[in-house]
C-alpha cells in the first residue's frame, strides 16, 4: 500500500492559503539563480539550465487531500521562480505512463522533475538513469544502496505534529479515553497512533488510546460505525488516519466530543470540538530543494536521496493545524515546550524509553531511533488499547 | 455491547434494506438489476447535493429517489425496450452511476449539510434494549419499518401485487388478462431504483453525513444478494439487512473495547454470512414450497432477457 493511498482527499482549502503565505516568504529570500550555473566548465550540474520544472501527481489536483497539497506546493514553486515554467500532470498512473509523462516534460525544457507519489519511484529512477542532466525528486520513499547522483527522495516526519496533537488530546480528555480510527496497520499509521498516545501520556499518564480500523481508506459508513462504537465506549477525543475525514469529524462533533484532525484544517466541520490537527504544507520544502538544485549543489546534498525533514531541520511539510476554542493557554505552553524538546539534537517523539503493549522496552532510555527504524515500527506502544490485526 | 451491535445493525442495515426491498419488487416482476449499486450511489449524491443546496434533507430524499429511479429507467429501457443482456446492462448502469457521480460529485466533497437528526420516539425510546435498538433513529429508519410490511401487503395481498408477481412468473398469462407485462416490469424496475436511491440518501444524509466518491462501497450488491437470500420475500429481507448491518457493526464494537479478533475474518464476516445463507437456502430449495422458489421469469435468467 503506497503512501499516496494513505493520504488522498480530506478538505484542504486552508492548506492552499498556508502555502500561499509560504510562497510570499520564499519569494522574498529566493534569488533568481536559474541562469547562474552555466559559468566555467562545460559539464553543468544536473538540474541546472532548464526552462521548466515538472510535477506529476497520481490523483486529481482537487482531491481535498494529498494531491491537492502537492499541487499547492508546485504553485508555490511557480510563484517563487516566475522565470521557470511549472508543468503539472494529474492522474499519472504508477507505471510506464509516468515515464512517458516525465520524458515529455523533459522535452519541454524541464530539468527538475517532482514525482509526488510513492508508487512513482520506479519510473522516476528510470527517467533519472536515462537523463543524467535532469534531477528527479521522488516523494515518500527510502532507497537502499547506490543512489544516482541526479536522484532524490524526501518526506516529512508526519508523526511529529501528531505527537503534539496527542499532548492537546491528553490534556483535554475528561474520560482519559482517546479514540483513533485508522484504515490499515501499516507502519506510517502505527507511527501516528503511537506518537499520539506517547504525546497524550507525556502530560496525562492515565490517557489511553482506543483504536478501531476500518479496512478501507474511505468508507464513510464504516467510519460512522467506528466513531459511534468509540463514543459509546466513553471516548471523548477522536483522531483518525483516513483519506476522507468529514464523517468522523461530524459524527464526533454531533456527539459533543473533541476532534483532532488529519490532512487538513477541518475546524469548520467542528466549530466547538476542534482541538488541533496536522496538515500538509509542501511549498517551503519544494522551494528550498529547487533552490539547491538550481545552485548546482544537488549531487551529494542531503536531498540526494533519503531526505527526512522534521522539527529539527525545519521545512517539515506536515505541520500542526491551528488550535480550536477548547484549547487553553496552559496546554499550548506544554505543546511549545515539547516542540522545543523534539527540535533539540537529542529530541524525538520516540526518544527512549518506548515500551510496547506487552511491557517490552522497544527503544532503550537515552537512545533515539533513526528514520528507518521509526518507519518500520510494527507494534503498539503501552497505553494503546486494541490489537494490530493479525492475518 | 450487544445493544450496540444490534443498534448499529439497524442503523447500518437501513440503506441496504431500502435497496433490497426495491430489488425484491424488480425481481418479482422478472428483472434482475445489478445496477442497484449505481442507483444507490446516484441517490446518495443527488440527496446530498439537494440537501446542501436547499437545506432540507427531505427534499434530498426526493431527489435521491428520483435519481435512483432515473438510472434504473436506463436499465429498464435497455433490457425491456432493446432486449439487452440484463446482467451486462446492470453492470453498465453501475459504471454509468460511478462515472456520473464522480464527475458531478467532486463539487460536494467537503460541503456541509444539515442532515437528518435522530428522533427518539416518545415512550418507545425508553424501553430497555428495544428502545435504543429500534426507536432512537432518524426518520428514514422509521420509514423502512413501515415500508417493508407495506411491500409485503402489496405483493401478497393486493391485486397490483398479483400482477407484479404474474409478470415475473408467467408474462403470457398477464397478456391474456389484458395487462402489459412490459409496463409492469418497467414500473417495477423504476420503483426498485427509486428505493435504492432512498437507501443511498440514507447513507449520505443520515448515516455518514458526507459525500465521497463510491461511498456505497458494494452495499448495492449486498442488497441484490440479500434478495436471493431472502427468497424474494420482503419481510425476510428485513432480517437479512439487519444481519448484514450487525455483522458490519460487530468489528468496530469489538475493537472499541480493545478485544482482539482476526480483523480480516471480521471484515469477511458479512460476506461469509451471505454465502452460508445461500448454501442453506439452496439445500432447502430442492423440496421448497413454491413460494420460496425464485420467480419463474428469473429462472429464465440464462436467456438473459425477460420472457415477453
Amino acid at each position: 500500500m503506497s503512501i499516496r493511498r494513505l493520504t488522498r482527499r480530506g478538505g484542504l482549502a486552508a492548506t492552499t492559503a498556508t502555502a500561499l503565505a509560504a510562497v510570499l516568504l520564499a519569494a522574498g529570500c529566493a534569488t533568481n539563480t536559474s541562469t547562474a550555473a552555466s559559468t566555467g566548465d562545460t559539464t553543468e550540474a544536473p538540474g541546472t539550465g532548464g526552462t521548466a520544472i515538472g510535477f506529476i501527481f497520481v490523483g486529481p489536483k482537487d482531491d481535498y487531500g494529498y494531491n491537492q497539497a502537492a499541487y499547492a506546493g508546485s504553485q508555490a514553486v511557480a510563484a517563487a521562480y516566475p522565470d521557470l515554467e511549472v508543468l503539472t500532470a494529474e492522474n499519472v498512473p504508477e507505471d510506464d505512463n509516468a515515464t512517458r509523462v516525465m520524458e515529455s516534460m523533459i522535452r519541454k525544457g524541464a530539468k527538475i522533475i517532482f514525482a509526488t507519489s510513492y508508487g512513482h519511484k520506479d519510473p522516476a529512477l528510470k527517467v533519472a538513469a536515462a537523463n543524467p542532466d535532469v534531477v528527479v525528486l521522488q516523494q515518500g520513499n527510502l532507497v537502499d544502496g547506490d543512489v544516482p547522483p541526479n536522484f532524490g527522495t524526501y518526506f516529512g516526519t508526519v508523526y511529529e505534529p501528531v505527537y503534539l496533537a496527542g499532548i492537546v488530546a491528553g490534556k483535554t480528555t475528561e474520560t482519559n479515553k482517546l479514540g483513533y480510527v485508522y484504515a490499515f496497520p501499516i507502519s506510517q499509521t502505527l507511527d501516528n497512533i503511537n506518537a499520539f498516545q506517547l504525546g497524550a501520556a507525556s502530560v496525562n499518564p492515565d490517557a489511553q488510546t482506543y483504536v478501531v480500523n476500518t479496512s478501507s481508506w474511505c468508507d464513510p459508513a464504516k467510519q460512522a460505525e467506528a466513531t459511534s462504537s468509540l463514543l459509546s465506549q466513553g471516548v471523548d477525543v477522536i483522531s483518525q488516519h483516513q483519506d476522507c475525514t468529514a464523517t468522523i469529524i461530524r459524527t464526533t462533533e454531533a456527539a459533543g466530543a473533541y476532534t483532532v484532525g488529519y490532512h487538513a484544517d477541518a475546524s469548520e466541520l467542528a466549530p466547538t470540538g476542534w482541538l488541533t490537527g496536522s496538515e500538509w504544507d509542501w511549498g517551503p520544502l519544494y522551494t528550498t530543494m529547487v533552490r539547491t538544485v538550481l545552485d548546482g549543489g544537488f549531487t551529494g546534498s542531503e536531498y540526494n536521496a533519503n531526505f527526512r525533514v522534521g522539527l529539527k531541520t525545519g521545512d517539515n511539510p506536515f505541520v500542526q493545524s491551528a488550535y480550536g476554542p477548547a484549547v487553553d493557554d496552559a496546554t499550548k505552553d506544554l505543546v511549545e515546550q515539547a516542540k522545543t524538546k523534539i527540535s533539540a539534537e537529542d529530541g524525538s517523539p520516540f526518544a527512549g524509553p518506548v515500551v510496547d503493549q506487552a511491557g517490552e522496552v522497544r527503544v532503550p532510555a537515552g537512545t533515539i531511533p533513526d528514520y528507518q527504524t521509526i518507519e518500520s515500527i510494527d507494534y503498539f506502544v503501552d497505553g494503546v488499547v486494541g490489537q494490530i490485526p493479525s492475518s | 455491547m450487544i445493544v450496540d451491535v444490534l443498534t448499529g445493525g439497524v442503523r447500518g442495515g437501513t440503506a441496504i434494506l431500502y435497496a433490497a426491498l426495491g430489488e425484491t419488487i424488480a425481481e418479482r416482476a422478472g428483472v434482475i438489476n445489478l445496477g442497484t449499486e449505481g442507483s444507490m450511489l446516484t441517490g446518495a449524491l443527488a440527496a446530498y447535493a439537494v440537501t446542501a443546496e436547499t437545506g432540507s434533507p427531505w427534499a434530498g430524499v426526493v431527489a435521491g429517489a428520483a435519481a435512483g429511479g432515473l438510472l434504473a429507467l436506463v436499465h429498464a429501457v435497455m433490457v425491456l425496450g432493446r432486449a439487452a443482456n440484463q446482467l451486462a446492462t446492470g453492470l453498465v448502469v453501475l459504471f454509468l452511476g460511478l462515472g456520473l457521480t464522480s464527475m458531478f460529485g467532486a463539487a460536494y466533497v467537503g460541503r456541509a449539510i444539515s442532515p437528518f437528526q435522530p428522533y427518539p420516539i416518545p415512550l418507545l425510546a425508553d424501553i430497555p434494549w428495544l428502545g435504543p435498538i429500534f426507536f432512537q433513529h432518524d426518520p428514514l429508519v422509521y420509514g423502512s419499518y413501515l415500508l417493508a410490511p407495506a411491500i409485503w401487503w402489496l405483493l401478497y395481498r393486493s391485486r397490483p401485487g398479483l400482477t407484479i408477481r404474474g409478470a415475473g412468473e408467467r408474462g403470457e398469462v398477464l397478456t391474456a388478462y389484458g395487462h402489459s407485462p412490459q409496463l409492469v416490469r418497467y414500473l417495477a424496475v423504476v420503483t426498485g431504483g427509486l428505493l435504492a436511491g432512498v437507501g443511498g440518501a440514507h447513507l449520505s444524509t443520515a448515516y455518514a453525513n458526507a459525500w465521497f466518491e463510491n461511498m456505497t462501497a458494494g452495499r448495492g450488491f449486498i442488497a441484490v444478494a440479500l434478495v436471493i437470500f431472502a427468497a424474494w420475500h420482503p419481510l425476510r429481507a428485513v432480517g437479512g439487512a439487519y444481519l448484514f448491518g450487525a455483522a458490519l457493526a460487530l468489528s468496530p464494537a469489538l475493537q472499541a473495547r480493545g478485544l482482539g479478533f482476526n480483523q480480516f475474518a471480521l471484515d469477511a464476516l458479512p460476506y461469509l454470512v451471505t454465502i452460508a445463507a445461500l448454501v442453506l437456502l439452496g439445500r432447502r430449495r430442492s423440496n421448497a414450497a413454491p413460494r420460496r422458489a425464485a420467480p419463474e421469469g428469473l429462472s429464465r435468467v440464462f436467456e438473459l432477457t425477460p420472457a415477453k
